[in-house]
């Protein structure tokens, strides 16, 4: 009979050896480089071109956005509805993303598809003609969906929080508006396309079961277009932070609402900083997992909220350290109150060794849980190849949850979870 | 193919292990047979409040959360109107531990005061983020009481009223427990990087000893046949009309559910569906539209729901979605257009099939409709849906007195 009082004994996962897969390399023709991860049972691919064709490089808001949505709207020989219906005859999805610095194309397909979804792929790239029809309904789609959103609190709360960070003109700290899709035209569409898509840079992530003849696939379609040729311009974008760090923000959004959206954030450096690898477990610690000490004071303590987070924005240049959570709107100011107590006891009391291993052990076992499958593999890898790392930033960051001891823990609580250093935002 | 070994204990536990050598992880899912539908309706949302309960400690284990996490281990569940499901992944050489928690709270819950009135309020606090909080989030509220009106699926999972959540007593959360979340009300599945004879033995030591109770019988009343046409109106501080129109459809193991499935790609799936190239692209009357199912375990809802362009009127939008659905009615679609929603659901299930804990829920429920080896048989019953069956059961489903209709304006 199992003696239910007792826990079953554990291997410690920090003990464990961990490993990333190494991608596999080649150029294309044109410079164009392919990383590329070969594994998992399913017959299965998923290629991403990335282009660095994000809101950073454009001269007006809503221009590297629209562009990238509307690749797939129309192209020299297809119709919208013709490019959609391709690739879902072949069960295949076809996305794309738009981001700060980068954008993307995405293709999800079974192997056997591949061949008759490349060309359609290299005909978004070189030959897309934004039609006018269809620049005029998604202008009209887009601001009737942000008419939906700017009715919801955590939507709201978002976008301020960010221009607080960064500034309403930098690509982190600007947003959509109605007026900004109306001033959206056609030609900067088109010249923007030209520049930073047909004559753009591109990297290529490739994942899955990969056949054997798929890099030569490639090769042909995409190493011989006009890519990578040209430098990226140099573009820097002056950060412009809100005075009114360090006191409190109170914005009404909706008479009726019910919840408040707290956003409480401080600017931090990039991945690049020695400090940022340490201060990822501080943050597990503090609020980024189930087990954290804002999740376990605020929900499951007080009743507060549904869920509380805080996290390091993924962004490339400059980061923030962010906390968030919508909760009841006559207990959002006890909610902030909380958060500051937690800051608090972090800066003047080191923590446990009990609890350190136990964010420790989770922080392994979720790494070793997130390098199963071809696609999170290869996640890992663009993350570290477009922040311009290498792979010691991996074993970095392994080495930093190993290591890290409760007295550098306080030290860094000390230096970054000054109240002082944060916005604090609640919007009802 | 998944493959999968399957044996129940003596107190009736079902357990299905599916070994994937190629994860250094292992997949602990416990899928109990309850849901939304077996609640009062005087008490509902109480499946889901017991969903968040079972992480408040159990009779031998003051936490769930802290030992799962310090074996490096994640977990969650949620809850439908059918069932609760529980899963958690954590590395394979730690996986005694998920059996030492999840075996624990099937003994018994430690039942405990404080975690009920905390939990209450998180459940209210999830309740108004996602269905007060938020505008159209009341829909379904309505939407459900206008087309159920025996079947307990007239309620969200999440409960009716924020009242029912507040007055939750700990004796209704011990009555649910023994009801419920008996052994032979459960499936365990364990999957990943284990073997048969390993699970085998750890179900015998940790789940054999719990005692069977009451195997609990479902008595549902099912919902006659809707013989009239139902319409509601409602006015909200929303800033778009939104039109939303739903038709009773058959049951998960009804043998018209492939094609059932397979009509709402038809006209809802992706950028060359017919609902999104007609009335968004061409006729502009939709800023989205969306044509989706429930997949409930009892008869079903097919549902399309959109928002209108400003200055379109409700009556002509319904209009335009009425004369698609007479164009799937009465003209057969064509066989490419078939085998390109064959071709996506194919390539859905390659995908969903990828990870390992996808598998694992996946071998669970279908063992709870029947037999985790329906689980196989999928595909081939999407590939034999012929143009026929998609025109003949659009004209059944589709069928005016068999609709519910709201029309949602804004302010």
């Amino acid at each position: 009979m199992a003696n239910r009082t007792i826990a079953p004994k554990i291997i410690d996962p920090v003990e464990f050896d961990l490993h990333l897969k190494p991608y596999e390399k080649k150029t294309l023709d044109n410079g164009i480089e392919v990383y590329a991860i070969d594994a998992g049972a399913e017959e299965v691919l998923q290629i991403e071109w990335v282009f660095f064709a994000g809101n950073w490089y454009e001269q007006q808001n809503m221009i590297a956005a629209t562009t990238n949505f509307l690749l797939k709207n129309g192209t020299a020989s297809k119709t919208a509805f013709q490019i959609s219906e391709h690739f879902e005859y072949y069960g295949a999805y076809l996305n794309r993303g738009c981001y700060n610095e980068t954008s993307t194309i995405t293709l999800h397909c079974l192997n056997k598809h591949i061949e008759e979804l490349l060309p359609v792929v290299q005909e978004l790239i070189t030959e897309a003609t934004f039609p006018e029809d269809e620049l005029k309904l998604y202008k009209q789609n887009n601001k009737q969906r942000l008419s939906v959103n700017l009715k919801k609190c955590d939507f709201v709360a978002n976008r301020h929080i960010d221009e607080y960070l960064f500034g309403i003109d930098h690509p982190y700290g600007k947003y959509s508006s109605a007026e900004a899709y109306d001033a959206v035209d056609r030609d900067q569409l088109k010249a923007f396309y030209d520049q930073f898509y047909r004559h753009g840079k591109c990297i290529l992530f490739v994942a899955g079961k990969i056949p054997a003849n798929l890099f030569a696939q490639l090769n042909k379609y995409f190493g011989s277009l006009p890519l990578n040729n040209k430098a990226l311009p140099e573009v820097t974008h002056p950060i412009v932070q809100s005075p009114n760090i360090g006191s409190p923000i109170r914005l009404s959004n909706d008479p009726d609402g019910v919840q408040g959206a707290v956003r409480m954030a401080r600017p931090f450096p990039n991945r690049h900083h020695p400090d940022f690898l340490n201060v990822q477990v501080l943050n597990t610690l503090f609020g980024g997992f189930f087990g954290s000490r804002l999740m376990n004071n605020i929900r499951e303590d007080k009743g507060y909220t549904y869920g509380i987070h805080s996290y390091l924005q993924n962004h490339i240049h400059s980061s923030a350290w962010m906390i968030t959570t919508e909760a009841g709107k006559d207990v959002c100011d006890a909610t902030v109150k909380e958060v500051y107590k937690e800051m608090k006891k972090l800066r003047e009391k080191s923590v446990d060794d009990e609890e350190l291993l136990l964010v420790k052990n989770f922080m392994m076992g979720s790494i070793l849980g997130d390098l199963d499958g071809p696609f999170h593999i290869i996640g890992r890898w663009k993350n570290i190849i477009l922040n311009d790392l290498d792979e010691s930033y991996f074993y970095n960051s392994i080495r930093a949850i190993k290591s890290i001891t409760p007295a550098e823990i306080q030290e860094l609580a000390n230096k970054y979870l000054q109240p002082k250093d944060f916005y604090e935002l609640v919007v009802v | 193919m998944i493959q999968f070994d399957r044996f129940s204990l003596a107190n009736g536990l079902r357990v299905l292990v599916h070994e994937d050598h190629s994860t250094p992880m292992a997949v602990v899912n416990v899928l109990y047979d309850v849901g939304a539908r077996d609640e009062s309706e005087s008490k509902t949302g109480f499946a889901h409040l017991f969903e968040h309960l079972m992480f408040g400690g159990s009779v031998n284990v003051p936490n769930y959360d802290d030992p799962l996490q310090l074996a490096g281990g994640e977990n969650n569940a949620f809850t439908t109107n059918d069932l609760t499901n529980y899963y958690c992944q954590l590395p394979a050489q730690n996986i005694e531990t998920a059996f030492w928690l999840e075996s624990d709270r099937m003994l018994s819950l430690a039942f405990s005061k404080k975690s009920l009135e905390v939990q209450r309020k998180v459940v209210c606090e999830e309740f108004k983020e996602h269905y007060i909080n938020k505008p159209y989030g009341d829909v379904w509220f309505k939407m459900r009481e206008l087309a159920y009106k025996v079947h307990p699926y007239k309620w969200q999972t999440i409960g009716k009223e924020l009242s029912h959540i507040e007055n939750a007593k700990i004796e209704d959360v011990k009555n649910f427990f023994f009801k419920h979340y008996r052994p032979s009300n459960a499936i365990l599945v364990v999957a990943g990087d284990v073997t048969t004879a390993q699970v085998t033995e750890l179900a015998e030591k940790w789940f054999g000893d719990i005692p069977a109770g009451e195997k609990y019988e479902r008595n549902l009343p099912q919902e006659p046949k809707q013989t009239e046409p139902r319409r509601l109106e409602v006015k909200a501080n929303v800033p778009l009309d939104a039109f939303y129109k739903c038709w009773h459809v058959g049951s998960r193991l009804d043998s018209t559910y492939y094609a059932m499935d397979l009509i709402t790609e038809i006209l809802g799936g992706g950028g060359s569906s017919r609902l999104y190239q007609a009335l968004v692209k061409e006729k502009k009357l939709f800023s989205n539209i969306d044509c989706y199912h429930f997949g409930s375990t009892d008869a079903g809802l097919l549902a399309i729901e959109g928002k209108l362009v400003k200055g379109v009127k409700l009556q002509d939008a319904e209009k335009a979605v009425e004369e698609e659905l007479t164009k799937i009615k009465n003209e057969k679609v064509s066989e490419s257009e078939l085998e390109k929603v064959k071709n996506k659901t194919e390539s859905a299930i390659a995908f969903e099939d990828m990870s390992v804990m996808n598998r694992a829920s996946s071998i669970a429920m279908y063992e709870l409709l029947g037999d985790a080896q329906l689980m196989n048989t999928e595909l081939s019953k999407y590939q034999q849906v012929t143009v026929a069956e998609i025109q003949k059961l659009s004209n059944e489903i589709f069928d005016e007195n068999n609709s519910n209709t709201l029309y949602y304006y804004a302010n």
